[in-house]
């Protein structure tokens, strides 16, 4: 009865996939532990944290893609007017205005449209896929930059951008114009300047500093000198597990957060990094592969670009402690302490297996 | 582009597949950057990132060392080390300086006093140095500013070392004080190397013993290698060289001496020493007035340095070797045995003194200080009642060149080498010296002065006592030393230092009893200083002298009522007892004290009434000193050794601590 029902949960999830999720996770335990200077507490407070996130993928994998499809439009309309209302009464936090206080809870819509935007456009590609224009692709862009701009006016530049990415994926995949897509990027090289002037004073000391450090050592650039340190210290071998001066003697800021892999860096050396660039390279050809297997352009699109966007975040993240980009303030999926952060990731690769393992019973 | 097309599912697909693949690819070399990127961090340029981050954490630390303590010849403490909370701010790391210092007065007292200090010593020090706000915390002042420790990022509690002296303005002159190194002292120590061990040392001496012996009395510093997190805290110590304490210092100095030599001095002005003949060692060393050291020790403030700095009795100037007075007739003992060295008096020789000397061919008078002049005097009468007229004729015949020649044997105008700081040479003229200073040649009547120790000649109260010594030991000169042993901080042994002969006069024995055996009658019936001699139960051997302050017109006379405090003689005297087998010699001077016999020379009664008969004066006059118990084995005043055992110097593998450092040992 219970391996039934057990047999019957597990249907939907793929193996391979969740066997390198969870080694990220056991990773994730690892070096929470050691940045938190071997705390208990939030070993335990990850521990639960990686237990809900296993359980909404579990759930995810659950849901029938045709049940995703109609959470499309009302998750977005949702999403969007959420954002709408945080820009008009939303709570300022650090200078941005991300937060809207529902009296019983706050909430930050921007985090819903990370999957509500790309679950959207997929959506909405699929559903004109027997009579795809330039029409429906000028709609999709627009649907992209609707909630993007408003995301970039609180301002969340990070998340903005990461959201856009995701988007980007959708129509990339579901065959965007590459003359268009060139055409645009061409357009945005020499719009730059312009958009420089658009962005806030924050955002470009972030740009400055990332391209000079040592321009601001005990301001800005403190985290990307600290981060450095940690990494290049950390040599061939790595200095070993709790054993990270630069983390343990909290030279390095956010260590457990944003900074996480500063820390595997510097305990682990390039060896732990060339596994961990393995492990990222085999989730995402892995999630391509099951994305590639899913029986609708729907899924195909939407699993796609949650694994590619997955793939983006650590891009950006490992790219930022190493210094080749700016601080944009975005954790490293699924190592990264942080409940909401691995929440999301999780859930996104449940609906990943759910799209590409509901194949008999969805008909195109 | 067309407005509507049917869109080929297999050709849909395999777009997909192809872009997918694209996307894979741009994945791929994503990795690959990141990877180089890690390459080029961890492996290319690992040895700058390995050094940046242990620059981050490791600290190397001074270690401080305790500072010697001093002791004199009992073992009674003269300066020491207690340990003490200080409340320190790092000027540079605190947000704001004056509101950290506002918002800590809050917490513990800061007093004007404190802050002015603190901006004084801010000037001197470096902006990243920890500097002391308050010192002396409380137990409950440290408690409570632990409470509220992370609102003061820059302000920390130490446990410190203080130099204390316990006996305050006693001894001050000889052992000095310590202060806060400053910058000329920092050019010092580079220049003899010694800065590596000065990192962690705050205090440096700058007066009397602590000066003079401050290389043997520092220590050497040791090394702690800390862990520092970011806030540059120390979170653990990863190796330690222990410092080592500096050396302990035994002096000869016998405090109860000092002591009552200073009490006896009362509220005039002066100098007193008093050596062991026997090995040069310095008994007592007096200047009054004193001052307390304890003042200088974390910078004097402003108020008391103005107090001390223009009194008009210089409390700061250790008279005894850096007060420069005629010698007047204390002069006199040597002159009588130049006389018999040269053979221009034969003991038996008199002369008439009719209470005045003329040069031959000169109507001008050198006056008796006995208006009606002695009548006959002979050599040892001539010291007894000292007989003026007697040393301008001796000095005459024997010419400046011969008495400088023959006075320059017992150390005037020479440093005697006293291990202590700044001691003056003193003057002995000479027709040279002076075709130098003045391109003037010598008058004879110049000669005739200078035989009653009048004119150019100066010499410190050192000079006096080591020149007395020279007599007294039957011209075995020892260098005055205050250092009597020195406790070696590893081995805890004790060291004897050793007298240092600084030089043999070849007396003829017979000419030296003649002139001990006036000095003794200086003392008795008749003498000049019979008074102070009365019922000592010693043969007590000195001689009395007057310096004159303002010179003293022809024709007119010194009357001492008449003369205001500041222009009245100073009074000297100088002496040392048993004449048979002397054990002390003393030199006294008292500024403006009137006559030696009268105002000095008692003073060096009391003084070698104590070390030779253990005799403390009676109540009425004496100080701190009177319900002091001498203990039976000192009643004899014999030489009392430090506590334990000592070892001779030369067997001591360490040589003996010199004044000065040598090089950069």
């Amino acid at each position: 009865m219970l391996v039934r029902f057990l047999k019957r949960l597990t249907a939907h999830l793929d193996l391979p996939l969740t066997g390198l999720l969870l080694v990220l996770l056991l990773l994730s335990l690892a070096l929470v532990y050691s940045a938190s200077g071997g705390s208990d507490a939030k070993l335990l407070a990850n521990l639960s944290n990686m237990g809900i996130a296993l359980a909404a993928m579990l759930l995810a994998s659950q849901i029938p893609p045709q049940r995703l499809m109609q959470f499309a439009l009302p998750a977005y309309t949702l999403g969007l007017l959420l954002l709408v209302a945080v820009a008009l009464f939303g709570d300022v936090v650090n200078g941005a205005r991300r937060w809207l206080d529902l009296g019983i809870t706050r909430l930050q819509p921007s985090e819903l449209m990370r999957l509500g935007a790309p679950l959207m456009l997929a959506w909405y590609l699929h559903y004109r896929q027997e009579t795809l224009s330039a029409r429906n692709y000028a709609v999709g862009i627009l649907l992209l930059l609707l909630p993007v701009g408003l995301i970039l006016r609180q301002p969340d530049l990070g998340t903005s951008l990461l959201i856009t990415a995701s988007g980007f994926f959708v129509l990339f995949l579901g065959g965007l114009s590459l003359r268009f897509i060139l055409g645009s990027a061409a357009l945005l090289a020499a719009l730059a300047p312009l958009a420089w002037n658009l962005l806030h004073d924050y955002q470009r000391r972030r740009v400055l500093t990332m391209l000079d450090p040592t321009s601001d050592p005990l301001g800005a650039g403190y985290h990307i000198i600290q981060s450095t340190i940690a990494l290049g210290s950390g040599g061939v071998a790595g200095k070993g597990w709790m054993n990270g001066t630069q983390t343990h003697l909290e030279f390095l800021p956010e260590a457990s957060t944003d900074f996480i892999f500063a820390v595997f860096s510097e305990e682990f050396g390039l060896i732990g990094n060339l596994f961990l660039l393995l492990l990222f390279a085999a989730i995402v050809g892995r999630g391509l592969m099951l994305a590639a297997g899913a029986p609708s352009l729907f899924g195909r699109l939407l699993a796609a670009s949650i694994v590619l966007t997955f793939f983006t975040y650590a891009f950006v993240n490992m790219g930022m402690v190493s210094g080749i980009l700016p601080v944009v303030g975005v954790p490293l999926p699924l190592v990264s302490y942080g409940g909401t952060s691995m929440l999301t990731v999780m859930l996104g690769f449940g609906i990943v297996m759910s799209l590409a393992t509901h194949k008999k019973l969805v008909k195109t | 582009m067309k407005a509507f097309r049917l869109i080929n599912p297999e050709l849909e697909y395999l777009r997909y597949r192809q872009r997918a693949r694209v996307a894979a690819l741009v994945a791929a070399i994503l990795l690959l950057v990141l990877f180089v990127r890690f390459f080029w961090l961890q492996v290319v340029q690992y040895d700058r990132y390995h050094a940046l981050a242990e620059n981050n954490r490791i600290a190397l630390l001074p270690a401080p060392p305790a500072r010697g303590v001093i002791y004199d010849r009992g073992g009674t403490v003269l300066a020491q080390n207690f340990s003490a909370y200080t409340l320190e701010v790092t000027p540079d790391k605190t947000g704001g300086l004056e509101r950290t210092l506002d918002d800590l007065a809050g917490i513990v007292e800061i007093t004007d006093a404190d802050r002015k200090r603190f901006q004084k010593l801010m000037a001197e020090n470096k902006q990243f140095s920890s500097i002391p706000i308050r010192n002396r915390l409380t137990e409950e002042e440290v408690a409570r500013f632990a409470a509220h420790r992370y609102r003061f990022p820059g302000v920390e509690v130490k446990a410190r070392l203080f130099r204390q002296y316990p006996l305050g303005e006693s001894l001050a002159h000889v052992v000095g004080y310590i202060g806060r190194v400053n910058a000329g002292d920092l050019e010092n120590l580079a220049e003899t190397g010694q800065e590596a061990n000065y990192r962690g040392t705050d205090h440096i001496g700058k007066a009397g013993v602590e000066a003079s012996y401050e290389y043997w009395l520092h220590g050497r510093t040791g090394l702690e290698k800390v862990e520092n997190d970011s806030g540059g805290r120390a979170v653990r110590v990863l190796s330690r060289t222990p410092p080592t304490a500096g050396y302990n210092l035994y002096l000869h100095i016998d405090t109860r001496l000092q002591q009552l030599a200073e009490q006896a001095f009362g509220d005039y002005r002066g100098a007193l020493v008093a050596l062991d003949p026997r090995n040069g060692g310095v008994l007592a060393l007096v200047s009054q007035p004193g001052f307390d050291p304890n003042l200088f020790i974390d910078g004097i403030d402003v108020a008391n340095w103005k107090a001390l700095n223009e009194s008009p009795d210089h409390p700061l100037i250790n008279r005894a070797l850096r007060g420069i007075y005629p010698p007047g007739s204390t002069i006199k003992p040597f002159m009588a045995l130049a006389g018999l060295h040269y053979g221009l008096r034969r003991p038996g020789d008199s002369i008439v003194d009719p209470g005045y000397y003329s040069l031959p061919g000169s109507s001008h008078r050198y006056r008796d200080w006995k208006k009606d002049g002695h009548g006959w005097v002979d050599l040892k009468r001539s010291v007894v009642i000292s007989c003026d007229t007697y040393y301008y004729q001796l000095a005459h015949q024997m010419g400046i060149e011969r008495m400088h020649d023959f006075l320059a044997r017992f150390g005037f105008g020479r440093r005697t080498g006293i291990d202590l700081d700044g001691e003056l040479a003193g003057l002995l003229p000479s027709p040279e010296w002076k075709r130098k200073r003045f391109k003037q040649p010598w008058w004879p009547g110049e000669t005739v002065i200078a035989g009653i120790g009048q004119g150019y000649t100066l010499a410190t109260p050192l000079q006096l006592a080591v020149a007395t010594m020279a007599i007294a030991n039957d011209g075995v000169v020892y260098k005055p030393r205050l250092i009597r042993a020195w406790r070696e901080p590893g081995s805890g042994r004790i060291v004897q230092a050793a007298p240092q002969v600084m030089d043999r006069i070849p007396f003829k024995p017979a000419h030296l009893a003649i002139v001990k055996q006036a000095m003794v009658e200086v003392t008795h019936p008749g003498g000049t200083a019979s008074a102070a001699g009365a019922g000592a139960p010693y043969p007590f051997a000195g001689k009395t002298g007057t310096a004159q302050v303002v010179g003293i017109k022809q024709g007119a006379r010194y009357d001492e009522r008449r003369v205001a405090a500041r222009h009245r003689d100073h009074a000297l005297f100088i002496a040392f007892a048993p004449a048979d087998n002397p054990k002390i010699v003393v030199a006294v001077m008292v500024e403006n004290g009137g006559h030696g016999g009268s105002t000095a020379a008692p003073m060096a009664r009391k003084v070698i009434d104590y070390w030779l008969l253990g005799k403390l004066p009676p109540p009425a006059g004496a100080g701190p000193v009177t319900d002091s118990v001498v203990p039976e084995e000192e009643q004899e005043g014999e030489d009392r050794g430090p506590v334990e055992e000592p070892v001779p110097a030369q067997d001591a593998s360490a040589g003996p601590p010199s004044t000065r450092a040598a090089g950069g040992q």
